[in-house]
């Protein structure tokens, strides 16, 4: 008998190759999304089979709690045209499947060269460190140049996409928050006496 | 008997006794947190709130839940059947699923899993599925603009929140949720993070109160603009599961806080006289506080306006959480470090 976590293996594979499958053939892009959504779920649980659960968890943290949220709402906004979007599919097909055979190409040679097992272990973890304690470890150590500069070109990324979508549209009519919170009930409330002076 | 507890299948049927341990009373909780929240806000508003069913109302969730379950499930015209039947589903699973991590004492949780924060965190964001699916599975303009907003509010919020909890982790150094507790021992209330993370306290509490579409943030529901957003197509137990995450999310919310923030089922002050009240007591009571501020803020604050909600989370939360985790940072390289940790 196999043990569990190798059937669970496939189970959760054969669960994320259909679904990445059904992403690329399904008609209706809310499906589509929503089939990603279960492709992350299962690589994330593939992860945590592994033992590297910080891995999976930040995977459905970003990609399935954030990033395709954002995802399904902007394709919610679509307007479905299934004929339109069958259309582009097969003149689509041969470069897909030219990335497809690249992708799977140069993940063979890297696995080649270097298989996984033969990696050096970084020597400077405690031995008893749990996976996000020795990943902490070596991205603010061994690994701080690489992890910094990421960081800086996802900054980079972020301020260009906001600068790309930003534009001062003249004559909006927009609210001045401090101006609001300084207002003091003197400012705009006058009161009037109404009665008639004594003569 | 002894071989038996060392296969896979006592391991399956331990864990499910425990899930059932778990999941009914809270279930109860929901039903009768419903009941609670209209006699709060009854007396709140100098009304009785429900005195008709049972002892002083005490069954009517009961009969609401009877109500529920006997009605028809209405499903629109040009609806997308399945995701319309399906998102109440997506939405009452996480709610269920994050507490396989909660710690209820010292070792006793479904799963005390190393990486416990980030699991709820991560799981905790997958609610807001069930509300966008709902949203577009409707055929509804209300129910669509409910599910945008729902959308947009969850984005903003949850990065204010992981902020909020990196505080946590940076004091506790560690992911899991009952070594985090247990690193609030000693001192009573004042060695509980609340004091030193008070405003990640806060805006962790506050952003859970949006994450859960509760007033004054529920603009997903607004009834006074649409109607009431994205379950206004459901009905019958479809509207009741929606209805059990929202409330079964509250519970969790406020449980989390008092595990991150309130010292989870340690006692207030370190006396024997306390202390010896057991610790799942103290752990009830501070939750049932933190639920009843929930709908303390129902009842108290008028329904925030979209934009402001916005600039709440965007322009406020984040860069309060931001400048304290730099705070606490610079405070772990000093003397102070002896205190806070």
């Amino acid at each position: 008998m196999l043990p569990v976590t190798t059937i669970l293996f496939y189970v959760f594979s054969a669960i994320l190759l259909g679904s990445a499958t059904l992403v690329v053939t399904a008609r209706n892009p809310v499906y589509a999304t929503l089939y990603l959504v279960l492709a992350f779920f299962n690589a994330a649980a593939l992860f945590i089979l592994l033992g590297a659960e910080f891995l999976g968890l930040i995977l459905i943290l970003v990609y399935v709690g954030a990033v395709m949220v954002l995802f399904l709402f902007v394709v919610m906004m679509l307007d479905i045209n299934l004929a339109r979007l069958k259309e582009g599919f097969l003149s689509y097909l041969p470069l897909g499947l030219a990335i497809a055979i690249l992708g799977v190409l140069e993940l063979a040679v890297v696995f080649w060269t270097s298989p996984l097992g033969h990696i050096t272990a970084p020597t400077a973890i405690p031995a008893n460190a749990d996976n996000t304690r020795a990943l902490g470890i070596l991205l603010y150590t061994q690994y701080l140049y690489p992890f910094e500069i990421a960081a800086v070109i996802l900054l980079v990324a972020i301020i260009a996409a906001i600068a790309l979508t930003l534009r001062r549209r003249t004559g909006a009519k927009t609210q001045n928050i401090g101006a609001q919170m300084a207002v003091r009930a003197k400012d705009r409330v006058y009161l009037v006496d109404l009665r008639e002076p004594k003569s | 008997m002894h071989d038996f507890q060392n296969t896979a299948w006592w391991a399956i049927l331990w864990s499910l006794i425990k899930i059932v341990i778990v999941v009914v009373p809270l279930l109860l909780g929901v039903a009768y947190l419903t009941l609670a929240e209209r006699k709060v806000i009854g007396y709140m508003q100098v009304r009785l709130g429900p005195n008709r069913v049972g002892f002083k109302g005490s069954l009517q969730p009961i009969a609401d839940a009877i109500k529920l379950m006997f009605k028809e499930v209405i499903i629109p015209t040009n609806a997308n059947r399945f995701l319309f039947l399906a998102a109440p589903v997506l939405a009452f699973v996480p709610a269920l699923l994050v507490w396989a991590a909660i710690p209820f004492g010292p070792g006793v949780a479904i799963s005390n899993m190393n990486a416990g924060l980030l699991y709820v965190l991560a799981i905790a964001g997958l609610g807001v599925y069930g509300i966008i699916v709902a949203g577009w599975a409707s055929n509804s303009k209300y129910a669509f603009l409910g599910a945008m907003r729902a959308a947009a509010q969850l984005v903003a919020y949850e990065i204010a929140m992981g902020f909020a909890l990196v505080g946590v982790l940076m004091l506790a150094q560690t992911l899991n949720l009952t070594k985090i507790v247990e690193a609030q021992a000693g001192g009573g209330f004042w060695s509980w993070y609340w004091l030193p993370l008070f405003p990640f306290f806060l805006v962790y509490f506050i952003s859970g109160i949006a994450e859960t579409n509760r007033a004054p943030f529920d603009v997903a529901e607004g009834e006074s603009e649409i109607v009431a957003g994205f379950h206004v197509e459901y009905s019958g137990m479809a509207f009741a599961l929606f209805f059990l995450a929202e409330y079964a999310n509250m519970i969790f919310v406020s449980l989390l806080t008092t595990v991150l923030f309130l010292g989870g089922w340690y006692a207030p002050i370190n006396t024997p006289l306390l202390t010896w009240i057991p610790g799942i007591v103290w752990l009830l009571l501070k939750t049932a506080f933190l639920l009843y501020v929930f709908l303390w803020i129902r009842a108290t604050f008028p329904r925030y306006r979209y934009d402001q909600i916005m600039r709440l989370g965007w322009k406020v939360f984040i860069p309060v959480t931001i400048a304290w985790i730099v705070v606490i940072g610079v405070a772990l390289e000093t003397p102070l470090r002896a205190i806070l940790r």
